[in-house]
């Protein structure tokens, strides 16, 4: 057991830990915009699925890495276009609808990779970046600062969306149409503009989460690749409580424990990896069940709205 | 007369929906240089060109119409089950639990006790979501989904190591599986193809969810908690008690679908490491197929009839003109859009209309997905 608790070990699941937090964020980070202005997105893990195809797709045949991410984030904004107009303008069920495209993207990816690739192929993904000066801090940097481009995004992503929605007058409009759209409405703000905004952001970066795993993490793209994650994404922003340092911390603890599992694995611990895989969602639940009598929820969350009323 | 006319139009929707579906599939195969009419002539023949054809769509629709039973009454409740996948793992766990232990017992006995650990795996499963949205507000949509993900665990746990075929576990392979189960255990087949019995359970199991939620008097306290959880609740309506009980029985059906699937299809519980490795991801289909059912329990039967025959047919276009099936899963993903969004239409007629009275099996509830009012509200019940 001491090997566990090396030096090397630690840093070691500590740095792959900050890196596999990195689709949580941006995919989280996004459903949180959407969700403050009163719409869950449920395709979130469709959204990623058919980004990470296009990323993926577009950096093998071009053998561009910023135009797979370009793609990335075109695909995903558009999957967030047709459900904010789906949610918007139709007023059709959040939940289900987000299923609907859920099942487009997860069947879409699956068809385009079997019929444009066809087998399994791998990309030189975006290389480690280490940030000058700061990477060459003694453990500190090995974790944090050595680690490739679309990392740092994330992690920059994290204070951006707290100043966006805390400190900017656009924040201010996207809280107040989650948190009350007539009274929005009645001071000329436009739900429907907001909500287009923050649908087709969240689709932006969910899309950008795919990218991260096919051309920064994994390298290679497989049908159902995110394998659910972009769920897990929607649960973190309610363990976040709506706030993004929240879903920070709810992030990392489901990357670390992933981080942990895979060196169990590598250093043949034999803990059942599966028990251990488990243990963030049983939390999630814990963490919801605690939190949800302190914490509100957007009160027009799933509403949708309808000026004529 | 109008309003027959209208009614006519609302069960067409999700047909025209379908056709809407198929139709952007078909501007996606050309995209994709197929000839649109050779993939689904293809997928037609596969669905219904043979009767071991006919059969198998009737195999695969067996766990989607009991999936779908069991999400009509949630979704009557206002209750959104997306657990379905988990509830199916853990129902097929159980049951294949109960037929490797007692291998003595007699057939019939087993498959018995097999389906009832099913109904009441898939009952826990979708139990526990239901008291942590009554009690503790916390939203069924994430709790099933995590639901979902601790039982994918949990299998492959199970099957990699306890419950894991001894022939397995003495081999370097080690495919997680567990042993077969006894020849004696398997439900019986209804003619000389793959069709089981199963089916006809689902079928019966379709009426008796009809009468439940239209001619008892908990069906219509589920029902009318969905419709208005406030005036359910000064009605002297017991609201928390009704969401637990519907997502029970709405998970009770899916585990059942579980246990019918290793009953009748498999034999044995094996893994892929994902949800749909088992489910073929019925516990989401099953939603679409109730969907387009109109979360009718009646209506659902032909539904996924419907998407079992698009499941089979798409496994023949693959191999015939090497479409992979997996376009089948985006088409029915734009089905459940297109029907959702739909729904606007019926929504604004009926706010012109006045009466409602004879439309009440085709109204879904109003505020499908709506949270649980908050404690202060709740106080009364």
């Amino acid at each position: 057991m001491t090997e566990v608790f090396s030096a090397t070990v630690i840093i070691g699941i500590l740095t792959s830990g900050i890196r596999l937090a990195t689709p949580y964020l941006y995919a989280a980070i996004g459903e949180t915009f959407g969700q403050r202005s009163g719409v869950l997105n449920l395709g979130v893990d469709g959204q990623m699925l058919l980004g990470a195809f296009a990323a993926f797709y577009v950096a093998f045949t071009t053998e561009n890495l910023w135009l797979g991410l370009l793609a990335a984030m075109i695909v995903g904004a558009l999957m967030g276009l047709g459900m904010a107009y789906v949610t918007v303008n139709l007023h059709a069920e959040q939940g289900i609808s987000g299923i609907g495209f859920y099942l487009f993207g997860l069947g879409m990816s699956e068809l385009l990779f079997k019929m444009l690739l066809g087998t399994v192929e791998t990309v030189k993904g975006f290389p480690i970046t280490p940030v000058p000066l700061l990477s060459k801090i003694p453990v500190i940097g090995e974790i944090f600062f050595q680690q490739n481009i679309l990392v740092y995004g994330a992690f920059l992503l994290v204070p951006i969306a707290w100043f966006i929605l805390n400190k900017t007058t656009l924040g201010l409009k996207i809280r107040s149409v989650g948190e009350n759209p007539e009274a929005a409405d009645s001071l000329g703000v436009s739900v429907a503009r907001v909500r287009y905004f923050t649908i087709i952001l969240g689709g932006t970066l969910s899309g950008l989460a795919g990218a991260s795993m096919s051309i920064a993490l994994l390298n290679v793209f497989q049908q159902n690749m995110t394998s659910g994650l972009g769920f897990i994404a929607v649960a973190l922003v309610y363990f976040g409580a709506w706030r993004a340092w929240g879903v920070l911390a709810g992030a990392l603890l489901f990357s670390m424990v992933n981080s942990m599992q895979l060196w169990m694995q590598v250093l043949n611990i034999p803990i059942p990896s599966d028990i251990a895989v488990m243990l963030p969602y049983i939390l999630t639940i814990i963490v919801l069940v605690a939190t949800v009598s302190r914490v509100r929820a957007p009160s027009a969350l799933t509403k949708p709205f309808d000026r004529g009323h | 007369m109008r309003s027959r006319l209208n009614s006519l139009f609302d069960s067409l929707l999700p047909v025209l929906a379908t056709f809407a579906a198929l139709a952007v599939g078909a501007v996606m195969l050309i995209i994709l240089r197929v000839n649109p009419a050779e993939a689904y002539g293809a997928l037609w023949e596969g669905a219904f060109g043979s009767t071991n054809a006919m059969a198998e769509t009737l195999v695969k629709a067996t766990p989607l119409l009991l999936v779908g039973l069991g999400i009509c009454i949630a979704f009557r409740a206002s209750v959104i089950n997306i657990g379905g996948e988990g509830q199916m793992i853990i129902g097929g766990i159980l049951a294949t639990q109960v037929g490797l232990t007692f291998t003595e017992a007699p057939g019939w006995l087993v498959i018995i006790l097999a389906i009832f650990a099913g109904f009441i795996g898939g009952a826990i499963w979708g139990g526990i979501p239901g008291l942590l949205k009554a009690y503790f507000r916390v939203n069924e949509i994430l709790s099933t989904v995590m639901m979902n993900a601790i039982a994918v665990q949990l299998m492959n746990f199970l099957l990699r190591g306890p419950m894991i075929d001894p022939a397995q576990a003495e081999k370097a392979s080690k495919i997680p599986q567990t042993a077969r189960l006894l020849d004696a255990f398997r439900l019986p087949r209804l003619a000389p193809t793959r069709l089981h019995v199963g089916f006809l359970i689902a079928i019966v199991l379709a009426i008796v969810v009809y009468i439940l939620l239209w001619r008892t008097t908990l069906g219509y306290r589920i029902r009318a908690v969905g419709q208005n959880p406030h005036a359910s609740r000064y009605g002297g309506i017991r609201v928390r008690r009704r969401i637990v009980t519907a997502l029970l029985l709405s998970g009770a059906l899916a585990g059942l679908a579980g246990a019918i699937q290793v009953y009748g299809v498999n034999y044995r519980m094996i893994t892929d490491g994902s949800a749909s490795g088992f489910t073929g991801s019925a516990g989401f289909n099953g939603i679409v197929a109730a969907l387009f059912g109109q979360l009718h329990p009646i209506g659902t039967i032909p539904a996924a009839i419907f998407f079992g025959a698009l499941l089979v047919g798409a496994n023949k276009m693959q191999r015939v003109v090497q479409i992979p099936s997996a376009l089948i899963i985006a088409l029915n993903g734009l089905i459940v859009v297109f029907v959702v969004s739909s729904a606007i239409w019926r929504k604004r007629r009926q706010r012109r209309r006045v009466s409602v009275e004879n439309d009440e099996e085709n109204t879904l509830p109003p505020d499908l997905g709506a949270n649980v009012p908050s404690p202060e509200e709740a106080q009364i019940s």
